[in-house]
């Protein structure tokens, strides 16, 4: 693949984006690696959370959260367990699953994408039929499942919206988590994963009730919740930025001039989610809704599409307000309730807060 | 002995860290290889006798040492001792070998009386009296000594590198005193860079330990071993003349003290704050000690079974998985044996799903743990129990078997102070006096009490030790800790009010911001609604006695504010009984809110104004019940909210055909009904009478059987004088109509009614007419107009 080419892709994978910093990091990682494993357990945490090696090569942060998550993904790819990575949309539950297959097995595309139509031969093997046809059943004629190579190479599979997927499909991973051998009746074999095999989910919490999983399988994996941005700036950060970039896509007015209402409804959006107010002196009641940072920018992309096309630009109070509206109130009887209730007791008596408190009313009346 | 301990002091010095499990097992080993002839201990030494009661068979740690000052029981310093505390190892080793064990540290005469200055000059070097190797490095700005020895290493936690390099190296491999020879010689460098580290006093304590040691070495010779936190160990080490010691000690203040042991519990281990010793994990510490050995695998299986008894599914294959993983996490982060993050990161991994909620109960019940100390009856008293005996004597209020009543005026300062002590002791549960209902007058200023002191009572205020040294911390914490345990909204209104009456006024702020919580989260509007008007009551209250509402009013108000949100959606789809309920809810913060003003605190305003908008919602919803609407037009119309006009077209619309008559009755019955007054409205308000009397005239047959109970309930609760004029009016019928009581002399219904010159005449009449006539025309009167 040459340079060029890899340049003109929308999106390249992971291992081959941070190609350069994962052969920095295996030249000189001197610690025990696992079977298959292009780096020891230390140097894949050390390549999610960044850091700098001892040649001066700095090593960007793939993952900004609490170290201990990374280090608990990484440790229970080392003893083998299979990982299920939880969290509300927008944690960065794939992009930390690709970036760990990338680190630990080199390859990030050994991908299955979980829908509520994933066939069990998404997970085990499909067959040629044409092949089928004409020479009767055999290795040649069988399609293998991203999951079949992985265990066949003793690399790291990947397996997205594990709760989308019907739950007898679901349960055809129990005997390769457990057993770790796919057998293939049709031809009297089997194929037994190779030692390096492993396997990392993603599933949505809020989502648990869509296939949720059986006892059984829940029991292979070990479940790392991914939560949400821990504090109101790296929040406002990170929405400012994804809005920025979806932004130029649209040709939308650049992000500094609604910085203080994107603060605003990450504020709104926080102090609703963790029940208490960001001077943590007043106890909230919490909406029924996730009320996920893919929402918080969802609502502002949505607000400077409106100041953009209808208003004068700059992102006010009554663009965003419609949207938080939208977004906090999900049932309309309980919700509404927790939403005035934070109007008149929060909101109102905020200094400075005066229009958006106007805006707020207004929307909801 | 070994060699190395050989020091200047010729004493064996043992530092350690307090409560630190691995630095307990390493003190015991020394002690059984060395066998000295005296245990010396860091700690005040007015404990020296207390040391025997250790061996007791009722003495169960965590106890603590407790000093105080004689003449003022607030004053006062704890030792808290774990089980797993070095210095607790020390003293049981020394009662079990019939060694003596002394205490060495300054006395605590002289750090209560550095206390007592210190207040003068807002500092807090004195208050923390057991502050050793560990503490300082969590407490102290000034230097941190075991931070820079962790930095040094590596480390950005102190506690997590002292448990990896000291608490964690199992004891029995090699020489037992070894660990203490490592972490002396880093101490000694740690002290040479600086110094005292600006603890100035330390020198003072130092120089104090240095006396009692070489008093103790005089009397055994080299027997003698000396248990104290590490940061000490160089000083004391260190030769320096008995003069240049003794000057050091020249002129201390002092206060006369007491020293008693008292029962401790894991969790004030646990808390940083105030005399606690502030380590976070009493439980995983106790653990540590007392597991012979495997004591990852031990822990995770105790977890195991505790999620078990929450009916959370763990097998034993997850326990195995969970030690894996906590092992290799270990070897990942570097450290030699699991520690108590791995093994959480272990246990929320594999047997909690990712979630933090059993978690919590993890940490609650084993990282920290219920334990409570137990303390021998021989224990000398309590604090308490002293300031009590003194403030009985300064209020005069002798403690007496005889039953007896008291009357207090609290007008009277005394007066106030002892239904104050009362009501603080009621609230620690020592129920000396019950209050009484008053013979004589029913003011707000008047109390009774029935006093009996049960012998019992004395064992209650030994209990309620552990709350404080006084009556009044002791209550205030007692509040605070009820606040915080308290299950419902009510309790904690409660609460709030027995604060006010207790005159606790440093438990408030945490009694309301309990509260405050408490409301937030209720989505009981019933609840709110029941809880506004006690504490309305309660503020008033409060302010007869002067204290301090200001953050009362403020929560007042914002329960108000929550009530005003929620009560329109509350109100629909109730049922009859729920209806009636919620008319109750209605009046009550009715009343509360007229009694609170339009702007109890800051940022509260308009209250009246946005209850009457709340109020106008109700009245104009249809999915709102028929009582509470009526109820809502009526209070808007005494407020005078509502124009009379306006009021008569709502009555007018809801008393239309197309209303179902029991709905339109049961509207009545808010507008009219309940109590007093209500009929009154009727009687002076032809309009509205006249719209009643339209309406129950043209309620169908078959509805009016369904509607006459309701109709019988409002109508019955009026006074005989008003049914009767009702039945009058209705009677002679609005306009020309009203001929066959012309002999009355009423005017009639033009517009010029005089109401005060009819009621004038009404007494002349029912003289007139006599009692019976009246009872008769009054209860026939609305059932007879249909008729």
């Amino acid at each position: 693949m040459t340079v060029s080419v890899e340049t003109e892709k929308l999106r390249p994978h992971a291992e081959d984006a941070f190609a350069a910093e994962l052969a920095a990091l295996a030249a000189q990682d001197d610690r025990p690696r696992p079977a298959r494993w292009r780096l020891s357990p230390w140097a894949v945490a050390t390549y999610l959370l960044g850091g700098t090696l001892p040649d001066g090569t700095v090593i960007t942060p793939k993952y900004v959260g609490p170290r201990r998550i990374v280090e608990v993904a990484v440790t229970t790819l080392a003893t083998d367990r299979a990982l299920l990575l939880l969290g509300v949309p927008g944690t960065a539950k794939t992009w930390v699953s690709e970036h760990l297959a990338a680190a630990v097995s080199g390859d990030s595309t050994l991908l299955v994408q979980g829908t509520a139509g994933t066939p069990e031969e998404a997970i085990r093997y499909g067959w040629n039929y044409a092949r089928l046809l004409a020479h009767g059943p055999s290795r040649d004629a069988l399609v293998p499942s991203p999951v079949m190579r992985a265990m066949a190479d003793g690399m790291t599979a990947r397996v997205e919206e594990l709760t989308r997927i019907p739950a007898d499909v679901q349960d055809t991973l129990i005997t390769i988590l457990s057993e770790k051998t796919l057998p293939i009746p049709e031809l009297g074999q089997e194929v037994q994963a190779v030692r390096g095999f492993n396997l990392i989910a993603t599933a949505n919490d809020r989502d648990r009730g869509v296939n949720e999983l059986s006892s059984a399988l829940r029991r292979r994996f070990n479940t790392v919740v991914l939560p949400l941005p821990e504090t109101a700036e790296a929040e406002v950060d990170i929405v400012s930025r994804r809005v920025g970039q979806i932004g130029r896509s649209l040709d939308l007015p650049t992000v500094p001039d609604g910085i203080d209402e994107i603060r605003r409804v990450v504020t709104v959006f926080r102090e609703l989610r963790d029940g208490i107010t960001a001077d943590g002196r007043t106890k909230l009641k919490s909406p029924s809704g996730t009320l996920s940072t893919a929402e918080a920018i969802s609502v502002v992309t949505g607000g400077l599409a409106l100041a953009a096309h209808f208003g004068d630009g700059v992102l006010r109070a009554g663009d965003v307000a419609a949207g938080i509206l939208g977004a906090v109130v999900r049932d309309p009887a309980a919700d509404r309730v927790v939403w005035q209730e934070y109007l008149e007791t929060v909101v109102r008596e905020r200094e400075g807060w005066k229009d958006f408190y106007r805006a707020c009313r207004e929307a909801g009346a | 002995m070994s060699d190395g301990k050989e020091g200047a002091g010729g004493a064996l010095l043992l530092g350690v860290r307090h409560h630190g499990p691995g630095s307990a097992r390493a003190v015991r080993a020394v002690l059984e290889e060395a066998r000295p002839g005296v245990v010396l201990i860091e700690g005040p030494p007015e404990a020296d006798a207390l040391v025997p009661l250790a061996a007791e068979e009722d003495m169960r740690p965590p106890v603590a040492l407790l000093a105080h000052a004689v003449d003022e029981p607030g004053r006062s310093a704890f030792w808290p001792l774990a089980g797993f505390s070095p210095e607790w190892a020390a003293i049981r080793w020394a009662v079990e070998h019939g060694v003596p064990a002394r205490f060495i540290d300054l006395p605590a005469a002289h750090t209560l009386a550095w206390e007592r200055d210190d207040e003068d000059e807002g500092e807090d070097g004195g208050t923390e009296p057991a502050a050793g190797a560990g503490d300082p490095a969590g407490t102290d700005v000034r230097v941190d000594p075991l931070g820079v020895l962790a930095a040094a290493a590596g480390y950005d936690d102190a506690e997590r590198w002292w448990e990896d390099v000291v608490e964690h190296r199992g004891v029995g491999k090699g020489d037992p005193v070894a660990p203490f020879t490592a972490l002396e010689e880093a101490m000694t460098a740690l002290r040479e860079e600086y110094g005292s580290g600006g603890h100035e006093r330390d020198l003072v304590r130092e120089a104090h330990m240095r006396l009692r040691i070489r008093a103790a070495q005089r009397e055994c010779g080299n027997g003698v071993a000396v248990v104290c936190g590490a940061w000490h160990v160089p000083a004391l080490r260190r030769r320096t003349t008995v003069a240049a010691d003794r000057a050091l000690l020249k002129g201390l203040p002092k206060v006369r003290t007491d020293m008693t042991w008292v029962p401790w519990t894991h969790r004030r281990l646990s808390r940083a704050s105030g005399y606690g010793a502030g380590i976070d994990s009493p439980g995983w510490y106790g653990h540590l000690f007392d597991a012979p050995d495997r004591p990852v695998e031990r822990w995770l299986t105790k977890v195991a079974g505790l999620l078990r008894a929450e009916d959370m599914i763990v097998s034993s294959a997850h326990v195995i998985e969970a030690v894996r993983l906590a092992e290799t996490l270990a070897a990942m982060r570097g450290r030699p044996l699991p520690g108590l993050s791995e093994t959480t990161d272990a246990v929320r991994a594999v047997m909690c799903e990712g979630s933090d909620v059993p978690l919590a109960l993890v940490h609650d019940r084993l990282v920290v743990g219920d334990v409570l100390g137990e303390v021998p009856a021989t224990a000398p008293a309590v604090p308490l129990q002293r300031d009590l005996t003194r403030i009985q004597r300064r209020l005069r209020l002798r403690p007496e078997a005889a039953e007896r009543e008291l009357e207090l005026d609290l007008r009277k300062e005394t007066d106030a102070e002892r239904s104050r002590l009362l009501h603080r002791l009621r609230l620690l549960g020592i129920g000396w006096g019950e209050p009484a209902v008053s013979r004589g007058s029913t003011g707000t200023f008047r109390e009774t009490w029935r006093l009996r002191w049960e012998p019992e009572l004395s064992v209650r205020v030994a209990e309620a030790g552990v709350w404080g040294t006084t009556v009044l911390a002791a209550a205030t914490a007692r509040a605070e800790a009820d606040a915080v345990t308290a299950r419902g909204l009510a309790e904690v209104t409660g609460l709030a009010e027995h604060c006010l009456l207790a005159g606790l006024s440093e438990a408030l702020p945490t009694v309301m911001r309990i509260l405050a919580d408490r409301a937030a989260l209720d989505a009981d509007v019933g609840h709110l609604a029941q809880a506004l008007p006690a504490l309305v009551r309660s503020l008033r209250y409060g302010d007869v006695r002067g204290t301090d509402t200001a953050s009362l009013a403020g929560v007042a108000a914002g329960l108000a504010e929550r009530v005003f949100v929620g009560l329109p959606p509350a109100c629909a789809a109730l049922d009859a009984d729920a209806a009636e309920e919620m008319r109750g809810h209605v009046d009550a913060v009715h009343g509360a809110v007229g009694l609170l003003g339009d702007a109890p605190a800051a940022g509260h305003g308009q209250l009246r104004g946005r209850w009457q908008s709340v109020l106008r919602t109700l009245a104009a919803r249809d999915t709102v019940p028929g009582v509470v609407r009526g109820r809502s037009v009526r209070l808007l119309l005494d407020d005078g909210g509502l124009a009379r006009d306006e009021a008569a077209r709502l009555m007018g619309l809801v008393l239309s055909p197309g209303t179902p008559p029991a709905d339109a009755a049961a509207w009545i019955e808010g507008f009219v009904g309940g109590g007093p007054g209500g009929g009154l409205l009727l009687v002076h308000d032809e309009r509205l009478l006249g719209l009643v009397d339209a309406w129950l005239t043209g309620v169908p047959a078959e509805a009016f059987t369904d509607v006459l109970p309701l109709l019988r309930r409002t109508f019955s609760a009026y006074e005989p004088g008003v049914r009767r004029t009702l039945g009058e009016l209705v009677r002679r019928g609005p306009g020309t109509r009203g001929s066959a009581l012309a002999v009355s002399g009423l005017p009639g219904f033009g517009p010029g009614l005089d109401i005060g010159r009819a009621d004038a005449v009404l007494p002349v009449v029912r003289l007139l007419l006599g009692p019976h006539g009246n009872e008769k025309t009054a209860d026939a009167g609305p059932a007879g107009a249909t008729a």
